[in-house]
This record gives structure tokens, sequence and C-alpha cells, in this order.
């Protein structure tokens, strides 16, 4: 379903951001991208939604190459990719409920069908009675809420998540992060970037480590019990030398 | 439907920003509206001096009137004459005196000799036309001479002919800054909506759909605009007339390109200021 195949990306001033990473997801998996600030997880992400193409190997997503990717190849494929950001990227001038509208008007659905798709999404994620609610008059959480309510409207394959978690407080945390595993235990894989680590060791999902641009880490790859998880996750500046400690 | 219903609230959202926008559309093509007036202006008042440009044959005293009347019909088929009129030596007395005024006791009767005045067609005043048209009157055995005040009518000709160059150039340049500014402020509008295109974008909005709105917001500003534009233009031109001059004003269809100019700046300013925000998103 995604896969990136010896992925690089350099950029003219800062230099490289990704070096040889490969790794492959599967139909609805659940997974951490784990690292410091700048190890490039965001990096991927965009790499994953088409916002930017890698400057060396490949990134397939359901069938669509980042070597061959139409601009209206990259619109409909985003139409089947959710995403959501820490800053919430939510229309401060229009409700919650528009919020999530907007995502379907965009795609052209019909009339008829949007609104049962926004009161059922709003429902999921919690909050069907603050539908006319602005964002200013919600709680980071909340707004977090009907971020992601936006992004499943259109029944994503994928929830692309970029540190969702990174403006709320535990309680806000908590409830967010349950919603996910809600939402890929009905079947939407999760690709969920974060710096939050007791996050990644409460659960036993797959993680994916990642410093200075390479991944250092993948628990697919490894046997679970080859990081305990009360074994600090950060990496020597080496990959090698934290590959050998593996 | 849509779009315009998006462009509506996009506008209602930000009623300052659409106010400046059509504001600033107006003010640039009232600049150009103004010069527009000053230019059809200025070529009226050349006309009216052009239309004063003909052909005086001065006929002998021997030339019978047959021969006149003949001579006067074949000129008045030449492709560049409008009107051939005769003069008869009492008529030009007439005139004379009328224009000397105090003087016009100078003139005695048959002083002045007949003559034929050939008046010619609007776009053929141009000094090598009125040449030849009097070169063919001289071959007549009865005109005794021909005048068409040559270097009066070659200094009308380039009068005509830089006011038509000075008016195409300012034109232009008056235009060019009337798309510049309007790009700039429907650039300001993109701008403003940054935020909910690069959202639109990556909840998979097509470049259409995205561009749809800005278009229809350009297309109504500029319409807007292009009529208060015509507004102001029209007033000042009441003002000049009420207490400087007489002027004339556009006539309807030079209004309808100018009020058409005005939408077609507004969509062509969004198309570009939204295509170039697209590319980078």
């Amino acid at each position: 379903m995604i896969r990136l195949t010896d992925v690089g990306k350099e950029y003219p001033r800062s230099g490289v951001a990704l070096a040889n990473v490969s790794f492959q997801v599967r139909k609805g998996e659940f997974v951490f991208l784990t690292g410091p600030s700048g190890s490039g997880k965001s990096t991927i992400l965009r790499l994953l939604y088409m916002d930017d193409n890698p400057t060396a190997g490949e990134v397939w997503i359901n069938g669509v190459s980042s070597k061959t990717a139409t601009r209206s190849e990259i619109t409909r494929l985003r139409r089947r990719i959710g995403i959501v950001f820490q800053d919430f990227r939510l229309l401060e001038d229009r409700s919650a409920e528009a919020n999530i509208r907007f995502a379907l008007e965009v795609t052209g659905a019909q009339k008829a069908t949007i609104r049962s798709k926004v009161t059922r999404v709003l429902t999921h994620v919690g909050l069907a009675s603050k539908a006319t609610n602005f964002p200013r008059e919600l709680s980071g959480g909340e707004q977090q809420r009907v971020a992601i309510a936006r992004a499943l409207v259109n029944d994503p394959f994928v929830l692309i998540a970029d540190e969702p978690t990174g403006n709320l407080d535990e309680r806000a945390t908590r409830g967010v992060f349950q919603l996910l595993r809600d939402i890929n235990a009905s079947g939407t894989a999760v690709i969920m970037a974060t710096h939050d680590l007791d996050l990644v060791r409460r659960s036993n999902y797959r993680t994916i480590e990642l410093n200075h641009g390479r991944v250092v880490f993948d628990s697919a790859e490894s046997p679970a019990s080859a990081r305990p998880m009360d074994e600090p996750l950060e990496i020597p500046d080496t990959p090698t030398s934290s590959a050998d400690a593996i | 439907m849509r779009s315009a219903h998006e462009a509506l609230t996009a506008s209602r959202r930000a009623p300052l920003l659409s106010a400046l926008g059509v504001i600033t559309i107006a003010f640039s093509l009232f600049a150009f509206g103004l010069f527009g007036l000053v230019a059809i202006n200025i070529r009226k008042a050349l006309e009216q001096v052009e239309e004063r440009v003909e052909v005086r044959a001065f006929l002998s005293d021997s030339a019978d009137i047959e021969g006149v009347a003949a001579a006067m019909k074949d000129v008045g088929e030449f492709p560049e004459v409008q009107r051939v009129d005769y003069v008869t030596k009492e008529a030009a007395l007439e005139r004379a005196r009328k224009e000397m005024g105090e003087f016009a006791d100078v003139f005695e009767a048959g002083v002045l000799p007949a003559s034929i005045e050939v008046h010619l067609r609007p776009g053929m005043r141009s000094p090598a036309t009125v040449k030849s048209v009097a070169d063919r009157i001289k071959t007549y055995s009865f005109v005794d001479d021909v005048r068409y005040g040559e270097e009066w009518v070659e200094k009308l000709y380039r009068l005509r002919n830089i006011s038509t160059v000075a008016g195409l150039t300012l034109g232009v340049a008056f235009a060019a800054v009337a798309v510049i500014i309007i790009g700039a402020t429907i650039r300001m509008t993109v701008l403003a909506r940054a935020k909910e295109i690069s959202i639109m974008r990556l909840v998979g909005a097509t470049d259409m759909f995205i561009r749809m709105p800005f278009l229809i917001d350009g297309l109504v500003k500029g319409v807007l605009g292009g009529l208060l534009a015509l507004l102001l233009v029209w007033i000042t031109n009441r003002i000049v007339n009420e207490y400087f001059m007489e002027t004339i004003f556009f006539d309807r269809e030079m209004m309808f390109v100018g009020v058409i100019g005005g939408a077609m700046m507004g969509v062509l300013g969004s198309l570009v200021s939204v295509g170039r925000h697209l590319r980078r998103v």
C-alpha cells in the first residue's frame, strides 16, 4: 500500500533531510514515526501526501509513484488520504461542521450526502453537540477532533498525523490517541509522527525511529523484545553503532 | 453556482478587503478613463479642424458653365471626394466681406473669381491625398489656380500623428498600470486566503475548484470597479462641461467596452495571481 525505496531528500540550503529511507506500510497498520526534532519525520509525511518530491529513490502510495505522479493524480490521491497536523489547520471563520463540509465539497460530493456524512464523523469524534461552534470556541483537543473528523470524512485508507498531540495536554492527548486507535481498529491505516515516547511505549504498534534523516530502528524488522520499553529511545549519532546495540 | 456562492461568502467575510479591491480597480480604471476622455476630445477637436481641409479651385472668367458642371460631376466621383460646391463670384465676395469685417469695403464686385470647393472624405485628408486631388483638378483648362493650404495640412497631419502615437503609448502605459494594480489587489485577496487554499489542496481540491471563486470574485470586482470608474469619469466630465469647456463623453459602445475591459482585467488579474500561488502549493 505504501512503500518507500531508498528515499533521499536534500534541500538546497539545509542539506540532507532524508537518506536511504526504505520501509513499507501494510493496509490497516498503525505506525509510529519517532525521532528527535529535525530527524525527518515531517519530511517523510510530506513525501507521503506528495506535497514534496524525493530527490532520490521512490515513494509509492496506493499505486501512485512519486516519479510519475501528475498533479491530478496527486489531487485524487489526497482525497483518499486523511491528513492531521499539530496546529489543526482549521479555517477560523467557519464552524466545526463547515470545516468538515468543506473537505467534502472540494471533492464534488452530492449535497444530499454531505449532511449525513458530516453528522456521522462528528458523532464518531464525539463532537456532535458542538457542530456549530467555531474553532476559537473549542478546546485544543476538540479542535484536533474536528481536524480528525475532516480527515476521516472522505473514508481514507490511511490517516497521516504529524504530531497530532503536540499541542495538547495529557488528557486531550489520551482522548485523541484513543480516537486514532479506534479509527485504526476500523481498518484505516494510521501513520503518526510523534515526540511523545509515553504514547509509543504504552501501545504495541510498529515504531520506526529516525535520526539525522535515516531509519535507525524499525520494530517490524527487530524482535519486540529487542528494545525494552523502559529503555530510552535516544539514539547515538552513528546509526551503525545503534543498530549493533539493537 | 458553488463557486459564485463561495466568492460571495469570501467577500462577506472580508468586506473591507473587497471594498478596497473594488475602489483600487475603480481608481486605476478612472485614471485610464480620464485619459480616454481627453484622448477622444483631442481627436474630436482635430476632426473638427480636419473637416475644414478642402481644395479650392479658382476658375477663369472664360470658363463655360456646362464645362464646369461636367468637371464638378467628375471630381465628385473621385473616391477621396465627399462633396463639391460651386461658389459664384457674388458668393465669394459676400463671404470675403463677412470675413474681413471692417475692411469689407476693400472688395469690389467682380474682383474675386468663381471657384469650386472640394470637400474630402474623413480619412482622406492626408497631405499626399490632398495634393493628388489638387493636381488632378489643376488639369482642367478652366482652372486658374488651386489652393489647399499645403503647409497647414502638413502641420495638422503631423499633429494628428503625434497625438495618435502619444495617445496609444499613454493608453498602453495607463492600461498596464491598471492591470498591475488590479493584479496586486487580487493578489492581496489570494494571500488573505492562502491558508484556505493550502487546506483545499490538502483535502484534494482540483486547481479549477480553487480558481473558480477567485475568477468570479475578480469578474465581479472588475465590473463594479469599471462601473464606479465610469461614474467618476462622468462626474468629472460634467464638472468640466459646467465650469471649463464643452467636451464630449464616451458613447454607449465605449462605455460597454470600458466595463467589459474592467471585468477582463479582474479575471486576468485573478487568473495570474491564483495561478502563481497554486504553482507553489
